[in-house]
């Protein structure tokens, strides 16, 4: 076979195998050894709810697909150049994935009678009952390949075959010329305790490169240069890790001792596990017996003077919506973090979505408006929890921040910035009384916000609660007060536009189309964009950080551009929302509800419907 | 500084409005008093002090208080409260709640505040009714008993506040009635004292859905006999004349008349409120008129550690050792690499 050495701009692997096989380790590693080389990455695990499924059927497939390139990347790619498949159920799920151009690596072991029937198969050639004989397929036995790798190692069969995924990843560093060390060192770091197993690892990683290296069947290798980042220090970072350095961000520079009450739910948990790692800051975590409690807990520290969090997912976030009110009402600084998955109720758990818009925007009882922002991209997420947490501590309200599984769980190379480059956080603390006696919803005329009256100060006790009350804290169900007391809180929340960015365009200001996007989107539409520049077209993309409020140049944007298309992963939720804020104009819609993020493709489609 | 208040340095300038006759009153008027005792007795100034309640009746009592106060949604007060306590363990926790918040919407957080031991004091008032919501049985009311929503008389069991608490691993369980208001005063600073959840049930009149549903034990006439007050460390003795005692049988708690068939006032059990093994209070808890007097007083208290203290003991140990000290140096943290 002809070995071709291609130097390529951007690269996708795709890593799929049993729940079991260790894929989403694998395609982690891949990605940070990338990153180190100086590529620019972005990752996106792809896994089933079952942390075991029946081994070797299609509903136990997981897998990890990675970025790669020597410019700028912005999506996990939609299609790969490398499949990797650990068994036939892998093969079976991916293979629409694979570019007609892909080399897919197959484990030869796992395509028995056996695996290929539980996979599903009716004929016992997968690859042709696929129709991909055009792919250049590797079959590699990388089972039977391991246990010679690893005979004199010493450990038991089991613990042998799950080095698998080890010899897999070095026939791909082979394949994409990634030096071996950072994966050593992590090995290393892992097994500290486990010396034999570290070595059996490294072996199996170094044995998967030489074969890889040495076998003429590797029909293309791949020299992906390092990219022309920005100069500086960087790191990766995965959605949910930012989420939770940003709130401890906010909580360093309010001065704020940081609170997070909350209940484990994929795809938010690895906050809550983030947050309690991190006592070394003070950070307080009381993982609670549920959702509710994690809010009402929150909610209690609010009141006792803690930046208080509260993190979940959408079936999560529906149990805290009574308590969310209550926030609202008695005006406490909050940061619901609701990582949305596939829903409704359980939905598909482990997939992604923008469906909780709506619940974010309107699910709660009474006149209840409440600030909404979204993250856009795993980095992302560590500004926009940071100034959820600025705004929900300088304006005494709660501020929902949206996030996505697939930032939460994906993962990208960030450039580490500094906290000096951050605004501080100023909340309206007061500790000595400046009226007897102490008046708790008395405003600032500008902001109309209230002041932050800890206990403990002397001269100020209070109370509040979920009843109406008059602005000196006095319970009143007086129909007059009742309606100002509302008009007072949404100018409250509105006045909140005062203090966010304008909103940018990417493109030209005026024109065609203007592609609206938020959230996790953001790197589909501006690959999608950047493809109509190359090509002349005239469109541009507005993606929204700021929901609620929207920021005061919206409709100043929308009116320099002849159609607008909202592009989002719901039925129209966005679109719906902007129907109301700005009716002269006329959205499109370009959705999906498959629980998985758009293809570029999708987006190009749909834009050049309206064009 | 030396500090000397006064039961009125409690009241708030909010208007109570519960039913004339309610067993509320007495309740607040109880702890208001209480108030001097435990700041005199713990060092405590009124700042520190945050009331914290769910919904019903009773949960208006913050607005009462001239303290910090909290006025939650229902059944979450347990969690409110925890949240309080956590944020700030210099505040002194009071959470107020009903037999419907804490045991029915709000069980979950009731039994879990216990088990962590959080250091609040829960005062629930069981009243076995909805009384708010005008006349719904409660998880506490009777057997049988004819309401609203149980026209034909309901056919659940009543939960044992006590026995819940047992249950969940409670340090701390009190009980007394409305109308007892010098005992409740002194449960209150018992409870105080006590480093962990405290529950005081205090069984009150709702007089107006369910009048005299503890008259029978309840009333000046008969309380004495019908009712035991348990003070650690004495002789479980009770009776108008203090005549009768408690003594063990085999396995099983026996009523016995002083002088009587040989007993004498040493025969009676001395009560131990610091017992850890919960056996005999869960017997003491479940004693029930006419064949047991209801016990009143502090029937459990047991030393253990706080949620509070083990979060506080954590954080100081793990900042020890801490490699890591600022979120400039969090993000720095693990690989990184230079783009030049």
């Amino acid at each position: 076979m002809q070995h071709k050495v291609i130097d390529a701009k951007e690269v996708v692997i795709r890593f799929t195998g049993d729940s079991g096989d260790g894929m989403q380790l694998t395609g982690t590693l891949f990605a940070d050894a990338s990153a180190l080389f100086g590529n620019d990455v972005s990752t996106f695990p792809d896994f089933p709810a079952e942390i075991r499924a029946p081994q070797g059927t299609v509903s136990g497939v997981s897998g990890f697909q990675v970025n790669i390139g020597s410019r700028e990347i912005n999506t996990p790619g939609d299609f790969c150049d490398v499949l990797v498949a650990m068994n036939p159920a892998a093969l079976k799920a991916n293979a629409k994935w694979a570019k007609p151009t892909a080399t897919i690596i197959l484990d030869e072991d796992t395509f028995d009678e056996k695996g290929i029937l539980k996979a599903g198969f009716k004929t016992m050639d997968p690859v042709k009952e696929l129709k991909i004989e055009d792919r250049q397929i590797v079959y590699a036995a990388i089972t039977s390949l391991t246990k010679e790798s690893l005979k004199d190692s010493g450990l038991d069969p089991k613990a042998v075959l799950r080095c698998k995924n080890m010899f897999t990843l070095g026939m791909c560093f082979y394949m994409f010329n990634r030096p071996l060390e950072s994966t050593f060192a992590y090995i290393d770091k892992k097994f500290r305790k486990k010396p034999e197993i570290a070595e059996a690892n490294k072996k199996a990683l170094k044995d998967g490169f030489n074969y890889a290296s040495n076998i003429q069947a590797i029909p293309n290798t791949y020299i992906i240069q390092p990219a022309k980042l920005e100069k500086g220090i960087y790191r990766n970072i995965n959605g949910n890790q930012a989420t939770a350095w940003g709130l401890i961000a906010a909580s360093e520079k309010s001065g704020r001792p940081l609170f997070c009450g909350s209940y484990p739910i994929t795809p938010a948990t690895s906050i809550l596990e983030e947050l309690a790692l991190r006592k070394d800051l003070g950070v307080k975590t009381l993982q609670c017996e549920d959702e509710i409690s994690g809010i009402c807990t929150a909610i209690g520290a609010a009141y006792a003077g803690n930046f208080a969090v509260t993190t979940t997912s959408g079936p999560g976030f529906s149990l805290k919506t009574e308590a969310l009110g209550l926030a609202m009402i008695t005006e406490l600084p909050l940061v619901v973090v609701d990582v949305q998955r596939s829903g409704p109720s359980t939905g598909i758990p482990t997939k992604t979505e923008q469906t909780d818009l709506n619940q974010a925007l309107y699910g709660r009882n009474g006149e209840c408006p409440v600030a909404v922002i979204a993250a856009h991209s795993p980095s992302h997420c560590f500004e926009a929890a940071f100034y959820a947490g600025k705004y929900a501590m300088e304006h005494m309200m709660p501020v929902i921040l949206l996030s996505e599984g697939f930032l939460g769980n994906g993962s990208e190379p960030w450039k580490i910035p500094s906290m000096k480059d951050f605004p501080d956080i100023k909340p309206p603390i007061i500790t000595t009384p400046e009226e007897t006696p102490f008046w708790p919803f008395k405003r600032d005329p500008e902001t109309m916000v209230r002041r932050w009256a800890l206990p403990g100060s002397i001269g100020l006790e209070h109370r509040v609660g979920g009843l109406e009350k008059n602005n000196n804290g006095a319970v009143s169900s007086d129909p007059l007060v009742h309606e100002r007391m509302v008009e007072e809180r949404e100018e409250k929340v509105r006045r909140l536009a005062n203090f966010i960015p304008e909103q940018k365009v990417i493109g030209e200001e005026k024109g065609e189309v203007l592609i609206v996007g938020w959230g996790g989107t953001f790197g589909h539409l501006y690959t999608a964009v950047k493809e109509f520049h190359e090509q002349g077209k005239s469109v541009s993309l507005a993606h929204f950080d700021y929901i609620f409020p929207l920021p005061k140049n919206t409709g100043e944007i929308f009116s320099n551009f002849k159609k607008i298309i909202v592009c989002e992963l719901n039925n129209g939720q966005f679109a719906n929302y902007l129907r109301t804020q700005y009716q002269q104009f006329h959205y499109y819609q370009c959705n999906k509800v498959q629980g998985q993020p758009f293809i570029v493709k999708e987006i190009v489609d749909a834009v050049n419907a309206i064009l | 500084m030396e500090l000397k208040y006064t039961p009125q340095d409690f009241k708030s300038n909010q208007e109570v409005k519960w039913c004339p006759g309610c067993g509320d009153h007495a309740v607040l008027a109880s702890v208001q008093r209480a108030m001097p005792d435990i700041c005199e007795a713990l060092n405590y100034t009124r700042e520190r002090f945050v009331f914290v309640s769910g919904i019903g009746c009773s949960s208006r009592f913050p607005y009462y208080m001239n303290t910090y106060g909290f006025h939650g949604i229902h059944g979450r007060a347990s969690a409110i409260s925890t949240g309080v306590k956590v944020a700030n363990p210099y505040l002194t926790v009071w959470q107020i709640t009903g037999d419907g918040d804490a045991l029915a919407i709000g069980g979950n957080h009731f039994i879990h505040a216990i088990r962590r031991n959080i250091d609040i004091n829960i005062i629930l008032f069981n009243n076995q009714i909805y009384g708010l919501t005008k006349g719904q049985y409660s998880p506490t009311s009777k057997l049988g008993m004819v309401t609203k929503t149980s026209p034909y008389g309901t056919v659940e069991h009543p939960f044992n506040p006590g026995e819940l608490v047992l249950g969940a691993r409670g340090t701390f369980f009190a009980r007394s009635l409305d109308v007892e208001l010098k005992l409740t005063q002194d449960i209150m600073v018992e409870s105080a004292k006590h480093d962990g959840t405290s529950v005081t049930e205090i069984l009150v009149n709702c007089v107006i859905f369910n009048d005299k549903t503890h008259a029978t034990i309840s009333d000046k006439e008969t309380r004495a006999e019908r009712t035991i007050i348990l003070k650690h460390g004495e002789p479980m003795i009770f009776g108008k004349n203090r005549d009768k005692g408690l003594i063990l049988v085999g396995r099983k708690l026996k009523v016995v008349k002083i002088g009587e068939g040989g007993i004498t006032e040493k025969d009676i059990l001395i009560h131990d409120a610091e017992e850890e093994n919960p056996g005999l209070h869960s017997m003491l808890i479940n004693m029930k008129y006419p064949e047991f007097p209801v016990a009143l007083g502090v029937i459990r208290s047991v030393k253990d550690k706080t949620y509070d203290d083990n979060v506080r003991d954590q954080v100081i140990d793990v900042k020890e050792h801490a490699q890591i000290h600022s979120v400039d140096e969090l993000l720095h943290s693990g690989s990184t690499w230079e783009i030049k």
